[in-house]
């Protein structure tokens, strides 16, 4: 069955126009718009059970609902391409290739939610993709598809870019909220909830780039089609995996839910790079615990990979091999989000840090038996933080000291790390 | 001082803005690109254009990681050190970097040249090891590709 995402890519280039609306684009908004109320289309979504795309995994549909309808004053649809979090590239890839389906799916969610306008929220560095929306943005307007009055109704909606200058927690909502304001973008506690109190304190969702892209398939083909997209029974529609480490072909692949984490493997990336040994992956991006060899015929679902222990997360898979140190992997991201805490709430200003120096430690053979225990601690403590960057670096600490300990223990007892000569 | 063409621009930016505020990356940003760096002087006429505080810019500002609020080279080159970029073996690259630049971390070539950064992800995972130099990425580094990549932006000013 042709899979949503990526029906329009052509190899090397970005799809036109002319040719996205060929192939049946913007179909889904003239079908909406000229027999759909704005409930069916989100009861559409709904029914779909089309999930967040982001790394969170919520329904989309029940996102949505939340929104009131009744309180005076706008609400706003933010579209998340913030895009940092390590691993992760599926939207930069799907936004390279093809802007329209992001625009006709912001269209068809601002008809839904009664939406005036909506941002595209832009990590720095992501300049291609801003200037295909740019584009894109522009030739829909003069198509009558975007802009005042579209198709001939008594609908407008705006789409605008805003450009952001690099910083992981930009990505988490009420972070990205403040800095679409142009105030310091620290988290604000939750709740209200966006769908409450967002942007300039009015109703706001915020959802991931690939979650508003599939929006245009699911109303061009019914809730039971998108359904069926997928391989497994709990499951619906596709998922971009993004692929990296120790792979033969370091792919982003367009695969139905429920493929293997094997399939991806061996199936799309063309296996192991140079016959090494698949150890462990990371599945969804930095903030997921590992996946094992036992996992390699689990399929990729939302909830199956959580009862596995993990998270689909945001796609971003993350392959390690036998020679990979995973202390030192672990370490690296560590690392990462000790540099991108935005320094708000003390627990994890003060204790990422503390983390990557016993990490540190250990790693380089200077490690005591206590620092396990004192890095249990943390993963336990540094749950309670203010937003969800704390716990999601928690995750893979919490992986490695659950399935890896005794490569853990290893460098305690053997003072240097086993992995370097 | 902003030449007047300049500030009509941003004039006009923060006025297409729904709130002004929503302009201020925008306008850090361009005043960056004409000083090089967000001078205190940029601050204070981010502000004023702004209808802010020089404290509620400078408060962005620092938060940003690709806003300069002290002098860097013509080109800063951001060498990410993220996760699939480690497993693509980012520290020897960064470490030719160094050695090839004779700078640490956060230093600026004598010849004012270029500003060795680290970076996070850059979304290019697929494509590690990555770094981009004045805002134009490359992946799939080799020490012998970096030279190259140097040389070229060296002399392509
Ligand atoms: C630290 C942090 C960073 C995040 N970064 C992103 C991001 O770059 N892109 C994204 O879509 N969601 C990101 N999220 C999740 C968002 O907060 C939010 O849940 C998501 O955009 C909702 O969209 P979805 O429901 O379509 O997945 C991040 C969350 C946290 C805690
Ligand atoms: S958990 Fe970290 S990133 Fe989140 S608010 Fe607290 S300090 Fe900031
Ligand atoms: S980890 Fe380096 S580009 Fe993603």
């Amino acid at each position: 069955m042709e899979l949503p995402l990526f029906r329009h890519n052509r190899p090397n280039r970005v799809v036109t126009f002319d040719e996205y609306r060929e192939e049946g684009g913007f179909e889904a908004l003239k079908k909406a718009f000229s027999g759909m109320s704005p409930n069916d289309v989100q009861q559409a979504v709904m029914d779909s059970g089309l999930r967040g795309r982001g790394g969170a995994g919520f329904s989309t549909g029940r996102k949505w609902s939340f929104v009131p309808r009744d309180l005076p004053g706008p609400r706003w649809l933010i579209c998340n391409c913030d895009e940092m979090e390590p691993g992760t590239y599926k939207d930069r890839v799907l936004l390279e290739h093809n802007p329209y389906s992001l625009i006709e799916g912001m269209t068809l969610a601002c008809y839904a939610l009664g939406v005036r306008h909506a941002f595209i929220f832009i990590r720095k560095g992501y300049e291609k993709a801003a200037a295909n929306l740019a584009r894109g943005i522009e030739e829909a307007k003069k198509a009558g598809l975007l802009g005042e009055h579209i198709l001939g109704s008594e609908h407008s909606i705006d789409l605008d870019l805003h450009l952001s200058a690099g910083r992981y927690i930009c990505g988490e909502e009420t972070a990205l909220i403040n800095a679409l304001e142009g105030k310091r973008p620290n988290p604000r506690s939750k709740p209200p909830f966006p769908a409450v109190k967002g942007l300039w304190q009015g109703p706001t969702v915020v959802n991931n780039v690939e979650t508003l892209a599939n929006v245009p398939a699911i109303v061009a083909n019914g809730a039971p089609w998108f359904k069926g997209l997928a391989l497994n029974p709990e499951g619906a529609g596709s998922k971009l995996f993004c692929v990296s480490g120790s792979v033969k072909n370091r792919a982003c692949v367009e695969l139905p839910i429920g493929t293997t984490l094997g399939d991806i493997i061996d199936g799309a990336c063309g296996g192991m790079r140079d016959g090494r040994k698949f150890k462990a992956c990371i599945p969804g991006g930095a903030s997921t615990q590992f996946l094992k060899p036992e996992h390699w015929t689990l399929p990729m679902d939302y909830e199956t990979v959580a009862k596995a222990g993990s998270r689909l997360g945001s796609g971003g898979v993350i392959v390690f091999d036998e020679g990979h140190c995973l202390v030192e992997a672990t370490l690296n991201l560590i690392t990462f989000f000790a540099r991108e805490s935005c320094g708000w709430c003390t627990p994890c200003r003060e204790g990422l840090p503390y983390v990557k120096e016993i990490l540190t430690r250990i790693e380089n053979g200077r490690g005591e038996e206590d620092d396990i225990t004192i890095l249990r601690e943390h993963v336990k403590y540094l749950n309670y933080t203010f937003c969800a960057l704390a716990p999601g670096a928690m995750a893979p600490l919490d992986g490695l000291l659950r399935d890896f300990e005794d490569e853990v223990r290893e460098h305690i007892t053997k003072k240097k790390c086993p992995f370097k000569g | 001082m902003i030449p007047e063409t300049l500030k009509t621009s941003l004039k006009a930016r923060v006025a297409s803005a729904l709130t002004p505020r929503e302009a201020a990356v925008d306008v850090m940003k361009e005043l960056q690109a004409h000083y090089g760096w967000l001078t205190d002087e940029a601050v204070e006429e981010a502000a004023a254009l702004l209808g802010l505080s020089p404290l509620q810019v400078e408060e962005l500002a620092t938060f940003y990681e690709m806003i300069y609020r002290r002098p860097v080279g013509k080109k800063v080159i951001h060498v990410c050190d993220s996760i699939s970029c480690w497993c693509a073996d980012c520290d020897k690259i960064i470490q030719h970097l160094k050695d090839k630049l004779g700078v640490g971390l956060g230093g600026t070539t004598a010849d004012g040249m270029f500003t060795l950064i680290p970076c996070c992800c850059m979304g290019m995972c697929g494509d590690s090891p990555a770094m981009s130099v004045g805002g134009v990425p490359y992946g799939k580094l080799t020490p012998e590709l970096v030279d190259e990549i140097l040389e070229m932006e060296r002399n392509n000013r």
